[in-house]
């Protein structure tokens, strides 16, 4: 139901939805649809546009063309409407520092026209879920990088809006914080929440969302659940992990004609055909044999959304053109996957 | 109406940033101190002569010092916008129901208060080294109400810096020397007969100048008519230009 109480399939939608900066068109078409308490997890390196998309699903940045709603509600015609049933938590801890925690969260409750109590009741209710009790009362320039994003993500839940809108919730943060932000996410979808979250970590997505949109240079190139996308996408994976790099060096000559082959550091893997997996790893065993070398490991692996990723983006080296207000990158198919398993370990 | 609530909410918000800040309102006032201190004790000797007899030049300085500390000071609307902007607050301000303007008018009446302090500072330091004013208390409350509302009008000029530069340093660094061309091309320390012929119509007229002049009407001879009457005139125009166009900006800026 949205707010004039017309029943919804999409609490998102997006339709040809376009953002040209000048001569630079972060976003060329895209289009989707979130289903009601559901997670779309939209999945891409930096500078893809995905930042540019919440931005005019937020009613923060004007589409150059297309349209987007939110609960039914167009974010620019009724984007006054479409701001109360929204929360926001971006990419910069987005908190004042000189206020208290709890100062930060009244600010939002009185912006959002709750009561003076309802904002008590808030403030403290999300502190507790946050972890934040005992901070509460210390001001934010005293916050650790976890604690301002958990407070951030606290703030934009202040005036219990049935739609989220995460970007990057958990970039920079360490293992402990992510794992824990992850179950805080969990949590609000469990209680009905709809949420749009981008995502450069594929672990993510594959952890949080029940659908997956992948966009590159602005534009989508897969849609699915994770399961689909790697059905459909990647192969299944021979690694092989050697005692050193210049060992696993030496060793991917002998393996190049078994499959597609990429090596990092000490490990070699092998993308082959599904079907065809039990045949690769024998000829990668024989391959290995008479090259006379020895790993130390060898496991046959599904594909995981890294690869799916890989498979997507292709390998060549490609400029990103920086178009979300990040620094700007310049990466390689395989810098790109290095980052974004570097961010999910 | 939520302008109103929101302002207040806004306002909240920016003077518990001065309370916890309290230095930045001492940081304020050092720079007019040493002013006061200098033109007082090592140029004031040498100035006095191009006063009309029978006039101090402590009582002369005390009005342009005042202007010249809130006009610096207005600056900090600007750099506190830009601040904004740049940390994401903006944005998160901005994907909240609340009134287009009230980030901004939060903002300014949030600065009105941080600048009654310094100006009341200033008036105590003014005191110290031996600024009289024998027009009576209303004299000095009329000149706070100029003073104030002047503030309140370059808050909105600032705010237009503010949003347009986006960072700090560059708020800063384009309204400097603006800024030290307003207040030094004035009568604030030195009278305008002194200056050139060419320079003097600027330094004469313009709103700087003409808001100083007014303190003095009230503050020295009581007489407060056409200089008061342009300084509000000018706080009125300045206000009325740069407010639509700040919000503008505001709504604007992505």
């Amino acid at each position: 139901m949205n707010p004039n109480g017309a029943a919804i399939d999409a609490a998102i939608e997006a339709r040809g939805l376009v953002k040209r900066f000048g001569e630079v068109e972060a976003v060329r078409d895209v289009s989707f649809m979130v289903p009601p308490g559901t997670v779309l997890g939209v999945l891409g390196p930096n500078g893809a546009g995905k930042t540019t998309v919440v931005r005019m699903l937020t009613t923060l940045a004007k589409p150059t063309a297309g349209t987007g709603w939110v609960l039914g509600l167009d974010v620019q015609r009724d984007a006054t409407k479409v701001r109360a049933s929204i929360g926001l938590a971006g990419q910069y801890a987005a908190v004042d520092e000189n206020l208290t925690g709890r100062e930060n969260l009244r600010l939002v409750g009185k912006l959002t026209h709750l009561s003076a109590e309802r904002t008590a009741e808030r403030a403290d209710a999300l502190l507790e879920q946050f972890n934040l009790t005992k901070a509460a009362d210390r001001l934010v320039r005293t916050f650790s990088g976890g604690m301002r994003r958990r407070l951030d993500l606290a703030a934009a839940l202040v005036h219990e809006p049935p739609v989220l809108f995460l970007d990057e919730p958990t970039t920079g943060l360490d293992p402990k914080g992510r794992n824990e932000l992850w179950g805080v996410i969990r949590g609000l979808v469990g209680g009905g929440t709809t949420v749009l979250l981008t995502t450069q970590y594929l672990e993510e997505a594959d952890a949080l969302a029940d659908r997956i949109l992948v966009i590159d240079h602005g534009t989508v190139i897969a849609e699915g659940t994770s399961g689909e996308l790697k059905s459909r996408f990647a192969t299944t994976v021979i690694e092989v992990g050697f005692r050193d790099a210049a060992l696993a060096e030496r060793a991917a000559t002998a393996l190049a004609p078994v499959g597609d082959l990429r090596t990092k550091g000490e490990v070699v893997r092998i993308g082959v055909a599904g079907d065809a997996s039990a045949q690769a790893m024998l000829e990668a065993v024989r391959a290995l044999d008479s090259a006379g070398m020895e790993p130390v490991t060898m496991v046959l692996r599904e594909p995981t959304l890294d690869d799916v990723f890989l498979s997507l983006t292709g390998h060549a080296a490609e400029e990103v053109v920086d178009t979300d207000g990040d620094d700007a990158v310049v990466t390689k198919g395989r810098g790109r996957k290095a980052k974004a398993e570097g961010g999910a370990r | 109406m939520t302008l109103v609530a929101d302002t207040r909410a806004m306002a909240w918000r920016n003077v518990l940033n001065i309370r916890r800040n309290p230095e930045l309102l001492v940081f304020a006032t050092i720079q007019p101190v040493i002013f006061v201190l200098m033109f007082r004790y090592v140029f004031g000797g040498a100035i006095q002569g191009s006063l009309p007899p029978g006039q101090t030049y402590v009582n002369y300085l005390m009005p342009g010092v005042f202007v010249q500390t809130i006009v610096f000071g207005a600056l900090t609307t600007g750099v506190g916008l830009a601040d904004d902007l740049h940390l994401g607050l903006i944005d998160r301000f901005r994907s909240l129901p609340i009134s287009r303007a009230a980030v901004l008018t939060g903002r300014t009446t949030a600065d009105l208060l941080r600048n009654f302090f310094v100006v009341v500072l200033m008036m105590l330091v003014g005191f110290a080294v031996g600024w009289t004013v024998d027009t009576g208390v209303s004299a000095i409350v009329g000149a706070m109400l100029l003073l104030l509302g002047f503030a309140y009008s370059l808050s909105w000029a600032f705010a237009i810096v503010g949003l347009t530069a986006r960072n700090s340093e560059t708020a800063q660094a384009i309204s400097f020397p603006f800024l030290a061309v307003m207040v030094f091309a004035s009568s604030a320390f030195v009278p305008v007969a002194t200056m050139p012929s060419w320079l003097q119509g600027w330094a004469r007229n313009q709103p700087v100048s003409v808001v100083i002049n007014a303190v003095r009407e009230l503050t020295i001879t009581g007489d407060a008519s056409s200089e008061v009457f342009k300084a509000i005139l000018w706080i009125i125009g300045i206000t009325a230009v740069c407010m639509p166009i700040a919000v503008a900006r505001y709504r604007r800026v992505t």
